[in-house]
C-alpha cells in the first residue's frame, strides 16, 4: 500500500480514506507561526460524487488510492446501465447514470473513454476532450440573419443541448468540446 | 512536453529585482552591514516544528539552514555591529500556495534595539517596498491593505480574542472545536488541545489579521518564545510573555522578530526542550550548535532581530496568491 506524506496532498492526487476512493480538488497548507503544520484538503468521492473537507496532520500518512486508467469503448445503454468494453481484454462492465456524472451527456457508441478502475472496479468515465455527435433536433436557421455570433440551441443524439451557429442544420454532425460544452465546427460523416 | 519555463512572468521577476534593490538601499542607509553566511550548516535551528532538509557533505551529515540565525549571531558576538542578509532559507515538509521548501528570507539584527524598535524598522521597510512596487498597497485575497497609516499593534491574546472572543490562556477546547466547525474547518479525529489551538490560530485567527491595515502581533506565549527573551507582557495582567512579534497583512504572516535572548544557559535549555519535543513527536533531535552557544558565552550584544519572508511580501505587492508566481522556479 503506497503511503503519501502531507506534502504530497495536492490537487489531482487520488487518495483513499475510510476505504473510499477520493480525488483532491483543493488543498490548503496551514502552518501557524510556531506550531505544527496541517494540510486541509477538499476531496471528491469517486463513488457517490460527494465533496468533503479533511484536515490532515503533518505527521500523518495518507493511503494513495490504487487507481488504474484504461481506455475503453462505450457499447450501449439498456435503460438502467451503461455498458463499456475494454478493447484489449474484451472485459465488459457497466456504470449507472449517477456514477457517470456529466459524462452521460457525451456517450457515443463505439467512442473511446478514459475509465478509472479502483480495486478492479470501474469508478469514473471521462469523455475525450473533443467528440463528434449528430444533431437530432434543431430549428431551421433564418436565412439572411448573418448577425455575428448569432446562435440557436441544438439537441444532440446524446441528449446534450449545445448552442450552434444559425447555418447548422438538423441531421448534421458537429464537433463539441466536452469540457466546456461548446460547439467547435461542423464535420462530414 | 517538459515544462521548462519559469513559473513567474518576466515582469514579476523585474519587480522582484527592484524590490531587492529597495531592501538593500534601506539597510545601507541605516548603516547596516550586508553579510552572507553558509546555506549548509552542521546544526539547523532547533525547533520542534521546523524541519531542515538533511544533506550529506563529504561523508558528514549536514543540513540546509532553516534560517541564518545562529551564524548571524556569531557575527554579532564577533563585533560586526548591525547586520542584514538576503538569502535562502529551507524548510522540509512545507509546501503550499504561501509556502515553498526553499524561499528567500530578509534577516537582520539591530544593535541596542528591542522588539518595539525592531517593529518600527519593519514597518518602515514594508512601507518602502510597497511604495516602490505597488503604490503603497498590499493586495491580499479579499482586500487591499494600505501601508500609509501607522500599522496596528496588538498582543497575541488580544489578536486571538479579537477573532474568537476567547482568551487563549483559558479557552475551552470544546468551544474552540465548535469555532472550527462554524469556520468550515474539519478537526482531525484525534487532535489534542494543543493541536486544536494551532489549527484555530493557523486556519482561522491568522487569516483575519491585518485586513484594514497591517498588524503586529506582540507578546507571544512563553512556550512559543523560540529565540526571544521573556519579560513582563503588555497584557493587563502583566503575565510573562515572549518579546516576539509577527506582522500580518491581509491574513498573511510576513515576519517573525525577537528582542534576542542572549543568556547562553537559557538558550541551551531551550534547545534541549525543543529537541525533547522533537523526540516526543517522533522526529530526530538535531545536533546542538556548539559554536553558536560559545558565541553567546563570549557575549551577544543587546539586539533585536527579524526574519521577513521576501517572497510573501512580493506576492502581496503583485496581488498573487501562488508563490510560484514570484519565484523563477519552484523547487518541486
Amino acid at each position: 500500500m503506497a503511503m503519501l506524506s502531507h506534502t504530497d496532498l495536492r490537487k489531482g492526487v487520488k487518495i483513499e480514506i475510510d476505504d473510499q476512493p477520493y480525488i483532491i480538488v483543493g488543498s490548503d497548507f496551514v502552518k501557524p507561526g510556531k506550531g505544527q503544520a496541517f494540510t486541509r484538503v477538499r476531496i471528491r468521492n469517486y463513488l457517490n460524487g460527494n465533496t468533503i473537507d479533511r484536515t490532515i496532520k503533518s505527521n500523518e500518512k495518507t493511503v494513495k488510492a490504487d487507481i488504474e486508467e484504461r481506455t475503453c469503448q462505450y457499447l450501449y445503454a439498456d435503460g438502467e446501465f451503461f455498458h463499456f468494453m475494454d478493447g484489449t481484454t474484451y472485459d465488459q462492465f457497466q456504470f449507472t447514470e449517477e456514477s457517470l456524472g456529466d459524462t452521460v451527456k457525451w456517450l457515443v457508441e463505439n467512442e473511446s473513454y478514459s475509465i478509472l478502475f479502483w480495486k478492479g472496479r470501474a469508478i469514473s468515465a471521462e469523455a475525450p476532450n473533443k467528440i463528434d455527435i449528430e444533431i437530432t433536433q434543431c430549428d431551421p436557421g433564418v436565412r439572411g440573419d448573418t448577425a455575428q455570433g448569432a446562435s440557436k440551441p441544438a439537441t444532440l443524439a446524446t441528449g446534450a443541448i449545445v448552442n450552434v451557429p444559425l447555418f447548422v442544420e438538423e441531421g448534421e454532425w458537429i464537433r463539441v468540446d466536452t469540457r466546456t460544452g461548446d460547439y467547435l465546427e461542423r464535420v462530414k460523416k | 512536453m517538459t515544462d521548462w519555463r519559469p513559473t513567474a512572468s518576466l515582469d514579476v521577476l523585474r519587480a522582484r529585482a527592484h524590490a531587492l534593490r529597495v531592501v538593500r538601499a534601506f539597510f545601507q542607509e541605516r548603516g547596516s552591514l550586508e553579510v552572507q553566511t553558509p546555506a549548509i550548516v552542521p546544526s539547523p535551528g532547533v525547533d520542534a516544528w521546523l524541519d531542515a532538509p538533511a544533506v550529506e557533505l563529504n561523508g558528514h551529515p549536514r543540513f540546509l539552514a532553516t534560517s541564518p540565525e545562529y551564524a548571524m549571531k556569531r557575527l554579532l558576538a564577533a563585533g560586526s555591529g548591525s547586520i542584514h542578509q538576503i538569502g535562502p532559507a529551507f524548510r522540509a515538509g512545507e509546501r503550499g500556495d504561501w509556502h515553498e521548501p526553499a524561499f528567500t528570507m530578509v534577516e537582520w539584527y539591530e544593535l541596542d534595539a528591542d522588539d518595539t524598535a525592531c517593529m518600527d524598522t519593519t514597518e518602515a521597510l514594508v512601507r518602502a517596498v510597497a511604495r516602490a512596487l505597488s503604490d503603497g498597497l498590499l493586495h491580499a485575497l479579499t482586500c487591499a491593505v494600505s501601508t500609509a497609516e501607522p500599522f496596528d499593534r496588538m498582543t497575541y491574546r488580544e489578536a486571538f480574542a479579537s477573532v474568537t472572543g476567547m482568551d487563549p490562556v483559558d479557552a475551552d477546547v470544546r468551544r474552540l472545536g465548535r469555532l472550527l466547525r462554524v469556520a468550515g474547518v474539519r478537526t482531525p479525529r484525534d487532535a489534542s488541545a494543543a493541536e486544536i489551538e494551532d489549527l484555530v490560530l493557523g486556519a482561522v485567527v491568522q487569516r483575519q489579521l491585518g485586513v484594514e491595515r497591517p498588524v503586529f502581533v506582540t507578546d507571544w506565549p512563553t512556550d512559543r518564545a523560540a529565540l526571544a527573551r521573556i519579560r513582563p507582557g503588555r497584557d493587563a495582567d502583566g503575565a510573562p510573555s515572549a518579546a516576539r512579534f509577527e506582522l500580518y497583512a491581509g491574513g498573511v504572516e510576513l515576519c517573525n522578530g525577537y528582542h534576542e535572548l542572549s543568556d547562553p544557559d537559557e538558550q541551551a535549555a531551550r534547545i534541549d526542550a525543543e529537541n525533547a519535543l522533537r523526540v516526543a513527536s517522533g522526529k530526530p533531535p538535531y545536533p546542538v550548535d556548539a559554536a553558536f552557544l560559545a558565541a553567546l558565552r563570549h557575549g551577544l550584544p543587546d539586539c533585536a532581530g527579524n526574519a521577513l519572508g521576501f517572497d510573501r511580501l512580493l506576492m502581496l505587492t503583485q496581488g498573487v496568491s501562488d508563490i510560484g508566481a514570484v519565484v523563477s522556479f519552484r523547487v518541486e
